[in-house]
């Protein structure tokens, strides 16, 4: 083939991968545009007011009420179950790996931590309403044990494997020195781990934690098969709950399009947007931290 | 005490340690006791019969199977293509940077909001209906982020050299790409697709309002009709079924095939990665 030619198409395929980049902005774009376009049509129908402060979330009454308080208290309710769970045994398992473990052992409890992460939500979710729902049931005397404790635990055992792997990566970019500087002066190994290790490696954890947040919020399989789903305002952690993701997937099947309804489900879904989005950044940003600190 | 004490501390992280394992544990051990009765090769390779309550999976088997060969289509291509344009092209540039965020904010964007954008994208605003294509094009939109991300990192293993090689003989830039590059990142490139289509295949908020459907008689699917898929049939069945008791064999069945299928694709992607490793 000629060389000009083989420019031309050089020059074509250049463009090709080129569109390709400026298609993942508008795909982003896209998603941000539908949420505000039909949370739009929404508040101009409901004030924003009622929406934010209303403690009734019933869209199919006669009488429909569309307060998000319910269903964002039932998330963070069950996000913080979660990470009170999931953070000093994702932490503790890092630290082990890191710290302690031999190489043998190390490459069995890897594959472990890469098998819980590749186990699909709903099949969890699954076990969530046939082991652990009996287990709480038995425990509290209720007659079934679907409650925002149930989810907590499932989400806790989803968002491990995410902080673990990205803990484990912290602590062991913390310079050997450190630790040789610490054992230097006297400490031993656990008396370094906690005092030198993990605050040096900080910012590196809370990026990890951030992560753990991001994946239980957005969860819903799970959440939707545990949790039980009543929709009056969360009262604890031995209550059924109804987090946004749920409410999302449990009406969006039902409900008429172009609705006031319709409009409502888009709405919350941009409050779990933004949620995720802030918890997100925030996670990058000790991120960034943490690369910065140790470059220094 | 004094020799107590490190025994205690040790023990801690023992301790979470353990914990993590007792739940992966705990979970194949309850599929693959409880599923394992209900699997057959009929199981496998009958339809569904008297409302659910009999018979096999096999439309559910079908439909991700379909489904995720239409995610990959979508997102591979797509994804490989944009991943050679940041680490191959772009420079430093504030496009460029925003591209990368786009990526890393798409990789956070729940899933379930993949479903409502596929329902106004694809169901109504192109009115492709709800439909295996709407799903699959959703679920490759969800895996894209993924993509690109797990090939940039596969490209950037490739040294600097091997390009300045190609190019050094006369290659265009192209040329060396197509030639040199990607054939020296096909593995890493492979592991990351096929981890996650794993992810895609045990999807099922996405597919929710796009197209699944709980009972199709024919298994063979057409790209513009509703699908059956495996992660929605074991929530019908252990959710909303009017038996849900009797149907419980059914669930776990389900349950046992989905997660064969997610963990032998994860098999795949690591032996992928370990035949690599050995070879360099």
């Amino acid at each position: 083939m000629k060389l000009a030619a083989r420019e031309k198409i050089d020059d074509a395929v250049k463009l090709l991968f080129r569109t390709t980049g400026l298609l993942v902005i508008a795909i982003l774009g896209g998603i941000f545009f539908m949420l505000i376009w039909n949370s739009v049509a929404f508040f101009l129908k409901i004030k924003p007011l009622d929406f934010i402060t209303g403690t009734q979330w019933n869209p199919s009454g006669s009488n429909a009420e569309y307060g998000i308080l319910p269903l964002l208290v039932s998330t963070c309710l069950v996000t913080l179950g979660a990470m009170t769970i999931a953070i000093p045994l994702g932490i503790g398992t890092a630290a082990f790996l890191s710290e302690y473990a031999g190489k043998r052992l190390k490459s069995i409890l890897k594959p472990v931590i890469e098998m819980l992460a590749a186990v699909p939500s709903v099949a969890i979710g699954f076990l969530g309403i046939v082991i652990l729902g009996p287990g709480i049931a038995e425990l509290t005397g209720q007659s079934n044990g679907l409650n925002a404790l149930n989810g907590a635990i499932l989400l806790a055992v989803m968002a491990l494997p995410t902080i673990i792997t990205v803990t484990e990566d912290a602590l062991h970019g913390v310079p050997q020195s450190y630790r040789e500087a610490s054992y230097g002066v006297g400490a031993n190994k656990w008396q370094t781990l906690i005092r030198v290790t993990i605050p040096a490696a900080a910012p590196g954890i809370l990026a990890a934690v951030m992560l753990g947040v991001g994946r239980a919020i957005g969860e819903t399989m799970t959440v939707l098969m545990a949790t039980g789903n009543a929709s009056a305002f969360p009262k604890g952690f031995f209550h059924s709950v109804r987090t946004i993701t749920a409410t999302i997937a449990i009406e969006m099947g039902e409900v008429p399009y172009q609705t006031t309804h319709y409009y409502a489900l888009f709405a919350i879904a941009a409050v779990l947007f933004l949620i995720t989005l802030a918890v997100n950044l925030i996670g990058e940003y000790f991120v960034n931290k943490f690369r910065k600190y140790q470059a220094a | 005490m004094k020799k107590l004490t490190p025994l205690i501390e040790w023990g801690t992280l023992l301790f979470c340690t353990g914990m993590v394992c007792f739940f992966l544990v705990v979970i194949l051990w309850d599929l693959i006791s409880k599923g394992a009765p209900s699997l057959s090769w009929e199981f496998v390779t009958s339809l569904p019969s008297e409302g659910m309550t009999k018979g096999g999976i096999l439309p559910a088997i079908i439909g991700t199977v379909l489904l995720t060969m239409i995610t990959a289509l979508v997102s591979v291509p797509f994804g490989i293509s944009c991943a050679i344009y940041l680490n191959e092209y772009a420079k430093d540039t504030w496009l460029t940077r925003l591209i990368r965020a786009s990526i890393r904010n798409l990789a956070g964007v729940p899933s379930i909001i993949y479903g409502l954008f596929g329902l106004a994208l694809f169901v109504q605003g192109l009115q492709m209906g709800t439909s295996l294509i709407s799903a699959g094009l959703t679920l490759g939109l969800l895996s894209l982020p993924y993509v690109i991300i797990t090939t940039e990192e596969a490209l950037r293993r490739i040294p600097a050299s091997t390009r300045e090689a190609a190019l050094a003989i006369g290659a265009t830039q192209f040329e060396s790409i197509r030639d040199v590059v990607l054939p020296s990142a096909l593995p890493g490139i492979l592991t990351g697709v096929v981890l996650t289509l794993s992810r895609a295949a045990g999807e099922t908020a996405p597919i929710l309002f796009t197209g699944v459907a709980f009972y199709i008689n024919n298994p063979t699917g057409f790209l513009n009709q509703e699908f059956m898929s495996l992660p929605y049939h074991l929530y019908m069945l252990s959710t909303q079924h009017q038996a849900i008791e009797e149907v419980r064999p059914l669930a776990y069945g389900t349950a046992l095939v989905l997660i064969i299928v997610v963990f032998l694709l994860n098999l795949t992607a690591f032996y992928v990665r370990y035949k690599h490793s050995k070879d360099e």
